[in-house]
């Protein structure tokens, strides 16, 4: 079940059409993945408008909201900043663990778990530590515990071949009425009416950044991203990854240990998850309520298949989404529609983005003879 | 032996296909007639299998005509083939494997809402009578042995195939006493009228079986030998007559290479299996206390029918797979325990059979696929880090001095043929200085030339005293390049024997069972 | 704690469970069908949602469960036919077509919902219960079994005939074939690109018939995200059940009460933390893949697309 799309390519070695024909041609190869890479998007953007229309709604006015609102409004794109940060640290995750062809579909369950026990220790800490001790502590502690909410699927999969697929959306059902107990009956501030865990006071949370509302959660995440990006293509532990991914038998073959391999990829996948969650508590909320859920993790997923698993592109994309998203939350209230539009968008493109790959390699086949 | 000559029933015309990169079909022409042995014969690459495809319909040619007594078809798919009555016993089993015979049977022609099971067994046993068989209409296809699956396949094609019948390679993975009986079963289905192709790339097989024999080279055909023809020439000649229509050239240099193997006497044992056992879910041992003795310099061979334990054997060499019990040392020191990672720093390589499989990575270059049992090892790696330059530079070196035909290195290895990959993986394992070297069918699926070079660099390895262990299913190859070779049958040594011409027969016994163990 | 043996608990219990596990087993079924024919669908849950939105806007428009319900069936097909075009015809990857369509369904459904009733908020009435006679008056177990909805008969209906399908017909054959083997099928004159459209396409009506019982019967309303993830507990169920329907059966009553233990429970008034009853099922099925998930039987060529080419 590995037939991801292996986009990564060997960095550093650049296309074969850059050697094996002229320069005009590899241009021409170059405009045209461009093209096929933004093609979706124009396409989605094209049938959400008509989906609209159909709705009753007046496509333009809405999608200028969203730009409006998301872009160019200075409030919205602040918003669209501060989304951006755990949607970061989740695709860094799931960069690390879907080329290798693990399919870890359970990081709203180990994101959920792992802010709760964020939220509830963040401020019993606080007032005993510094801020950076404290936040270090965070993070490491978020990081934990989202892999240690992923271990009983990593070690069904890594010793029993268990399908992750199943195990993991279990512990995503498991993750959300776990954190929802732990808030009612263990973290449960008493002196408020609905069950939530104690506030971190705003003036311990994360650093804002240039006078902005923006926190350093950003560049934590923007970090994480192209970390990982170095890591799948420049270093050895990032090729065996992608090579669990595109062939498990060569793998195996070529001495690699599945076992420790799939451990430490799952473990890490997941623990970004964790990571991103105590980003977010201590950026952001600063509590937890019971049955929260912001299901991030589900949004992520086409992002990352859709930027190729490449992290720059990783980080445009996810930078795209949110400010469609925030932008979409104002546009779709002035449009009084629910704010599900940025689903059906992302749907879309990820139906286009199959077609256009298809395309893509039915005309590298016709032009492949020699 | 001929049969009497009836009009062609079967007629291919003209055809071509070519896919990217070669024309695999050129203009090809082939007459079936009823009650003969159609021998469709040349080296692997020729085009056997694509002509083969045609008639099958599972390859649709760019151009050419199908007649059936006479009349134009279109054979677009394999239900078009199967309905005009051609049935096909693939080189590479296309049963089901968890579905039982009947149901494999039954398999698309079976009526959508219900089944007759008690028709489809009568219909079974009728065949497997013709054929002179039993087979057990509820075994699990995937628990049969080799010989027992061919027979079913054989049932299975000729279910709708009262026309036709095409056996593609299938003596590959039999004995010579298994051919003899498939050579049976051919002559009874000819007797009846049966019009029966056989591809091969065997020379004496050829001969022996053929009452037409058609050489294919390079896509093309080369030339047609007619009953009479046959029936009237000399073997020796014919053998010769046939031999330059496959290469175009009379006896090209067919002699192997011989190993030197030397003074053996002197030369200490090397590499030593002692009572390797391991246990699967078969009713016999996959591995039945096997022990040898390999001296430095020697090319020790492994016979026997697939899937009698070589396969695991090479892995547990490797390291891939655990033993159950048993030691293996290496210089006297034992690697029993060792990661393959580790026998591999210590010389211990192995080249697979799969090399499309686990052998090579297709999506990646062919650099990386030669350092690919050393990811994260120095030079290539510093600090965790890629060196793509000294990656290059090796991979450079391999292909040069390997002749692997490639534009350049950072091509996708899955762009090379069948024979290029090869010499990718003999010459990754061969690098950096190797003691023991497993080879697993090394030359299967390979075009003359190519296994001629293949086993050159395993003779002239061996000669600067490396250890070898070579599998294969070829006895000639086998006799002519080992200086011993052991038997496998059902996970134990059934017997080692000094390679000499004339010990085929002996060591078709030992494949069966047959014998004293060693 | 003599309530919690009453009749009134046992009662609500199984006629709770039957009422979750009825969806669940319509749901486990397709996608057995799918699994076996080689197709992972992951999509299952948009299929539902799209199913439940649809019967539930024809059954509110003409006062029908009964058509609420086929019609659920034709949107869930016709949301399969996304799969089918995408991943069987243009070999795109199964997982990730499967996701873009639940996110999708949840879209378009709550949007068209919110377009067309948000202001109504329209309620179905709670829908007819058939008491199988004489079955229905055993105590305790006969109202929790044998009164409900004839659309729950039905999917015992479902299950027995796919059971069938697989074991005495022609279409069986050729299904497993394509799951395992697709090849094969085609040399024998079979086109497993067919078999599987077909089967994906049973799956989509199955699938929209199970989310159309969520919203007719179970809720008798419609709101965003109404299914809750009962099309991924059906993906579960059916990897668990390994095409043996019995057991999917089994699995969603189990699962079914585990559910349904949380309104039980407030029936007679114990406290007992909803999380943690909720939790029950999902361990419970980690418990099961830990004992019985090593010689999980997945077909061959599961997700993995049909090409002719290869081979």
């Amino acid at each position: 079940m590995t037939d991801v799309a292996t986009p990564l390519g060997d960095e550093g070695f650049g296309s074969v059409d850059e050697h094996s024909k002229g320069l005009s041609q590899h241009a021409k190869g170059r405009m045209n993945s461009v093209l096929m890479a933004v093609l979706p998007v124009f396409a989605a953007v094209a049938c959400g408008g008509i989906l609209l229309a159909l709705l009753g709604r007046d496509p333009v006015s809405f999608y200028s909201n969203v730009v409006d609102h998301g872009l160019l409004g200075s409030l919205g794109r602040q918003e669209s900043l501060i989304r951006m940060a755990p949607l970061l640290l989740i695709a860094a995750g799931l960069m690390v663990a879907f080329p290798a062809g693990i399919w870890n579909l359970g990081t709203d369950g180990q994101f959920v778990v792992a802010g709760v026990v964020v939220a509830a220790l963040g401020p019993e800490l606080a007032p005993n530590v510094n801020g950076l001790v404290l936040f270090t502590v965070l993070f490491v502690v978020g990081f934990a515990v989202g892999a240690a909410w992923a271990v009983i699927p990593a070690v069904m999969k890594a010793w029993f071949g268990m399908n992750e697929i199943i195990t993991t959306l279990m512990t995503i059902f498991l993750g959300v009425s776990f954190s929802s107990l732990l808030v009612k009956e263990f973290f449960d501030d008493p002196s408020t009416t609905v069950p939530q865990t104690k506030v971190l006071a705003v003036e311990d949370r994360l650093p804002r950044m240039f006078g902005s509302r923006v926190h350093i959660g950003l560049v934590v995440g923007l970090v994480a991203v192209l970390i990982v990006h170095y890591m799948m293509t420049r270093t050895a532990f990032g090729l065996r990854l992608r090579i669990v991914g595109m062939n498990p038998a060569a793998a195996e073959h070529a001495g690699m240990n599945m076992r420790s391999l799939t451990l430490s990829i799952f473990l890490l996948s997941s623990g970004f998850a964790g990571l991103a969650a105590a980003v977010e508590i201590a950026g952001v909320d600063g509590m937890v309520r019971a049955e929260w859920n912001p299901a991030f993790g589900f949004a992520v997923v086409p992002l990352v298949f859709l930027a190729r698993f490449h992290g720059p592109s990783v980080v445009l994309f996810v930078a795209a989404f949110s400010s469609f998203s925030i932008g979409g939350e104002s546009a779709s209230r002035k449009a009084d529609l629910p704010n599900y539009f940025v689903l059906v968008m992302v749907a879309l493109m990820l139906i286009f983005l199959a077609i256009s790959e298809f395309l893509q390699a039915r005309s590298k086949n016709v032009v492949k003879d020699e | 032996m001929t049969a009497i000559e009836l009009p062609p029933v079967v007629e291919l015309a003209g055809i071509t296909k070519a896919y990217p990169g070669v024309v695999a079909n050129d203009s090809v022409n082939l007459l079936l007639h009823g009650g003969e042995v159609h021998v469709v014969l040349g080296e692997n690459g020729a085009g056997k299998s694509t002509l083969i495809g045609v008639l099958s319909g599972m390859v649709t040619p760019d151009s050419g005509r199908i007649l059936v007594d006479g009349e134009p078809v279109q054979i677009r798919s394999p239900k078009d083939a199967l309905d005009l009555g051609i049935g096909t016993v693939y080189q590479h089993s296309l049963l089901v494997p968890t579905l039982s015979v009947i149901d494999n049977m039954m398999l698309g022609t079976a009526k959508l809402f219900s089944l007759d099971r008690e028709q489809a067994r009568r219909r079974l046993d009728e065949l497997a009578s013709v054929l002179g068989v039993q087979i057990d209409p509820e075994a699990t296809v995937g628990d049969l042995a080799l010989g027992e699956r061919q027979q079913v396949e054989i049932v299975k094609a000729l279910w709708r195939g009262e026309r036709a019948l095409i056996l593609d390679e299938p003596t590959s993975m039999l004995t010579p006493q298994g051919v003899q009986a498939l050579s049976e079963v051919v002559r009874r289905l000819v007797g009846n009228g049966l019009s029966v192709v056989f591809i091969t790339h065997k020379l004496n097989e050829a001969l022996d079986l053929g009452d037409r024999i058609t050489v294919l080279r390079r896509g093309r055909n080369a030339g047609e030998l007619a009953p009479d023809k046959i029936a009237s020439t000399e073997r020796g000649d014919l053998k010769d007559l046939v031999v330059e229509l496959i290469f175009g050239a009379v006896d090209p240099d067919m002699s192997m290479n011989q190993g030197e193997g030397g003074s053996l006497d002197q030369q200490s044992v090397c590499f030593r299996l002692e009572e390797v056992s391991l246990h699967g879910d078969k009713p016999w041992p996959v591995l039945d206390s096997v022990s040898l003795e390999i001296r430095r310099g020697e090319i020790f061979g492994i016979a026997g029918i697939d899937g009698n334990g070589q396969k695991e054997l090479a892995e547990v060499i490797a390291g891939q797979r655990k033993l159950d019990s048993g030691e293996i040392f290496l210089d006297e020191e034992s690697v029993t325990g060792l990661s393959v990672a580790a026998r591999q720093k210590r010389g211990i390589r192995y080249v697979t059979d799969d090399r499309h499989g686990e052998g090579t990575v297709g999506e990646l270059s062919i650099s990386l696929n030669t350092v690919l049992k050393r990811v994260g090892q120095r030079p290539f790696w510093r600090r965790a880090r890629v060196r793509h330059s000294l990656i290059r530079e090796f991979a450079a070196t391999l292909v040069a001095e390997h002749d692997v035909r490639t534009p350049h290195e950072e091509v996708p290895i899955a762009n090379l043929s069948g024979g290029n990959v090869q010499k990718v993986v003999v010459g990754r394992e061969l690098a950096m200085e190797p003691r023991v070297v497993v080879y697993n069918k090394p030359t299967y699926g390979l075009d003359v030339k190519t296994i001629k070079a293949v086993l050159a660099r395993i003779v002239s390895q061996a000669n600067q005293g490396t250890v070898a262990l070579l599998i294969s299913t070829e006895l000639d190859e086998l006799i002519s390049t080992c200086d011993r070779i052991g038997v496998m049958y059902q996970g134990r040594i059934t017997g080692i024997l000094d390679s000499q011409p004339g010990i085929e027969t002996r060591l078709g016994e030992l494949m069966t069972g047959g014998g004293e163990p060693a | 704690m003599s309530d919690l043996f009453s009749t009134l608990f046992l009662a609500s219990l199984v006629s709770g469970g039957v009422l979750v596990a009825v969806p669940l087993v319509f749901a486990g079924v397709g996608e057995a069908i799918s699994e076996r024919a080689g197709v992972l669908n992951v999509g299952l849950e948009g299929m539902m949602l799209m199913g439940a939105f649809g019967a539930f806007a024809a059954a509110i428009s003409v006062d029908s469960i009964w058509l609420g319900l086929l019609v659920g069936g034709l949107v869930g097909t016709a949301t399969s036919l996304l799969m089918v075009g995408l991943c069987i015809r243009l070999n795109a990857n199964q997982i990730v077509i499967g996701i873009a369509i639940t996110l999708g369904a949840e879209g378009v459904t709550a949007l068209l919902h919110s377009a067309n009733y948000s202001d109504t908020y329209p309620r179905l009435p709670k829908a007819g219960v058939l008491d199988i006679p004489l079955l229905s008056k055993i105590p305790v177990l006969g109202e929790g079994l044998f009164s409900h909805h004839p659309s729950a008969y039905l999917a015992v209906l479902a299950v027995v005939a796919a059971w069938w399908v697989f074991k005495s017909t022609g279409i069986g054959l050729n299904i497993k074939a394509a799951g395992d083997q697709p090849h094969a099928l085609a040399a024998a004159g079979g086109n497993p690109r067919s078999t599987r459209t077909m089967a994906v396409m049973t799956t989509g009506f199955l699938a929209g018939v199970g989310g159309a019982h969520i919203a007719l019967i179970g809720a008798g309303l419609f709101v965003p995200a109404v299914t809750h993830g009962a099309g991924f507990i059906a993906i579960v169920l059916a990897m668990l059940a390994r095409g043996r329907f019995g057991w999917i059966v089994t699995g969603a009553i189990l699962i079914g009460i585990s559910l349904s233990l949380t309104t039980a429970f407030q029936l007679v008034g114990v406290d007992v933390p909803i999380d943690a009853v909720q939790m029950l099922p999902f361990i419970m099925i980690l418990v099961v893949l830990s004992a019985f998930g090593r010689d999980s039987y997945l077909p061959a060529a599961l997700a993995v697309p049909y090409d002719p080419e290869s081979r």
